[in-house]
């Protein structure tokens, strides 16, 4: 609990900054609307004025508070007013991405290991694969997969599943790699099959590297479900939030949504960490 | 005597480097007879652990012959004729002390019921059978190495084969393990290749001791130990055990004398 303080402490600062640079950055809006109409304004009128501006430049925390509790609290869960809502249409997009990723880097991962050929040919393409930007390839899959057919939540999950399969593959090719070759010799004088040496050894061995991979995985996977409901005029998604948002100058709006992924993002990582304690504690491998 | 468990004749094995070929082993003869206590010692490049690399099957020798109780290596190997024991104990982290005794165990396929009691009984033969249920790491680094020779020692192999095992060790700790590793052998009859860097250790633990040169790596001399089976620690300030080292330093000597 003793970093409870340093924490506070931290977000106390983010907390100040933001305000000041709201009204810094809204300031010029309120002066030109006083110039307007000819009035006279005192420092206290113009910092007032620009923490309470329907679409400001930056808003301020607390317009994006009341943001967010109008549209997470004070909502019904289901209407399409909510950010709850919202948020649970990228996060079920999100986890079925971070599944699709999750599996086709494990498997990947595991014939680079076995196969020469696959270790010499795969990866150049999976480096080449995040060199495109995914806003560029997003889109093109969106119109792809809607042309035969396949809209709603598979497009937007094969494109989260694009993001984050590739940090599986690297740590899990080097997880698998882990045991030293005096492990391999002994699990050689045993006789030990290809398939043995892989459960027994490898697997087990690659554990600390999958969970280090699969938390960069899965905040790529909510990356690339957020992108790929920017295009095509997506209506639902914490993605179309940001867009109608910036559409018709909703900053606050932009800004719960950008708070609600973050949120979304923290919680998914935090998941992701907590059930790495469980298991590499179970396992006796905790540090 | 009995069928000789090891037989090397005239065995080399060549290694081709980029900047030329390394003889690791050159013309190695060599004859281990059952319950033979044979250790191998010399300088770093001598072959000692490439030899017992060789019986292990884990290196294809490139010349001569080699048979591992009456066979070839990789078959001695499928008949499960040796445990071999690592310089450093490589238990495996996320496995308790059993489970990693287990593990040569469940690999080989024996019924899971055989498991157990075997598990017991060889943590019983090096003593640590209170500790069945730890993690590797809430032992001493001698503690594991214990655990290791356990594990080696599970599947009833009648070779035990010993790669610098106490290396990694301190003096104190060393001295007990030797000690132990007599007992258990004597115990359990096996028969042992033991590598090591230390004179005194090869001359306290062998019946056998095969004295190694370098470049190319070689065997200078084989010396059979007088010293009788039951060795208490103090029988090394006996003249005989001194003899022993001593002739064991000449042999060093004289190999590295050609070779520098």
């Amino acid at each position: 609990m003793r970093h409870v303080l340093p924490v506070l402490a931290v977000v106390a600062a983010i907390i100040v900054a933001w305000y000041g640079a709201a009204a810094w950055m809204n300031s010029q809006w309120t002066l030109d609307q006083a110039a307007r109409e000819g009035r006279e304004l005192t420092i206290v009128d113009i910092v007032n004025d620009t923490m309470v501006q329907e679409r400001p430049k930056l808003p301020a925390p607390h317009q994006v508070g009341a943001e967010l509790w109008k549209t997470v609290v004070a909502t019904r869960p289901g209407s399409k007013r909510s950010l709850l809502w919202h948020g649970w249409v990228t996060l079920s997009a999100t986890a079925a991405g971070f599944g699709i990723g999750t599996v086709a880097g494990l498997l990947l991962a595991v014939g680079i290991v076995h196969s020469r050929a696959m270790d010499l040919s795969v990866m150049p393409w999976a480096v080449a694969s995040q060199t495109i930007p995914v806003l560029a390839i997003a889109p093109m899959v969106i119109v792809v997969l809607n042309s035969v057919g396949v809209s709603g939540l598979l497009p937007k999950a094969v494109i989260a599943g694009w993001l984050s399969f590739f940090p599986v593959v690297v740590g899990m090719v080097k997880g698998l790699r882990a045991p030293e070759p005096m492990q391999l010799d002994q699990m050689a004088t045993w006789n030990a099959s290809r398939g043995q040496l892989f459960w027994k050894l490898r697997l087990p061995a690659s554990m600390p590297w999958l969970f280090a991979s699969l938390k960069v995985a899965v905040a790529a996977a909510l990356v690339g479900t957020i992108v790929g409901e920017l295009p095509a005029g997506a209506t639902s998604g914490l993605g179309a939030r940001l867009l109608s948002g910036s559409y018709y100058g909703q900053t606050v709006q932009i800004w719960a949504a950008l708070v609600a992924a973050a949120v979304l993002a923290a919680g998914l990582v935090a998941l992701v960490a907590a059930t790495e304690r469980l298991v590499l504690g179970r396992m006796g491998m905790r540090r | 005597m009995s069928a000789p468990v090891i037989e090397a004749r005239r065995l080399g094995l060549t290694f081709h480097a980029a900047d030329g070929p390394v003889h690791a082993l050159k013309d190695v003869d060599l004859t281990i007879g059952p319950g033979e206590f044979v250790s191998f010692i010399g300088p770093s490049g001598c072959g000692k652990t490439t030899f017992l690399r060789c019986v292990a099957a884990l290196e294809q020798p490139t010349e001569g012959t080699l048979s591992v109780n009456g066979v070839p290596p990789d078959e001695a190997r499928r008949r499960r004729a040796y445990g071999y024991v690592f310089q450093a104990a490589g238990l495996y982290p996320w496995r308790t002390i059993a489970g990693n005794v287990r593990l040569p165990l469940e690999i080989m396929g024996f019924p899971r019921a055989e498991r157990a009691e075997r598990v017991r009984r060889v943590l019983e033969l090096v003593e640590l059978q209170g500790f069945a249920s730890k993690f590797p790491w809430q032992l001493s680094g001698g503690m594991q190495q214990r655990a290791s020779i356990a594990r080696a020692l599970a599947f009833d192999a009648e070779i035990l084969l010993m790669d610098e095992p106490f290396g990694a060790l301190d003096e104190i700790v060393r001295d007990r393990l030797n000690e132990e590793l007599l007992k258990l052998w004597a115990r359990t009859g096996k028969t042992i290749g033991f590598v090591t860097h230390s004179i005194p250790e090869a001359v306290y633990l062998s019946t056998k001791i095969v004295v190694m040169s370098p470049r190319p790596g070689r065997i200078t001399d084989v010396i059979d130990s007088p010293l009788p089976r039951e060795r208490p620690l103090e029988i090394r300030d006996s003249p005989e055990f001194i003899a022993i080292a001593h002739r064991v330093r000449e042999g060093l000597r004289a190999g590295h004398g050609d070779a520098v």
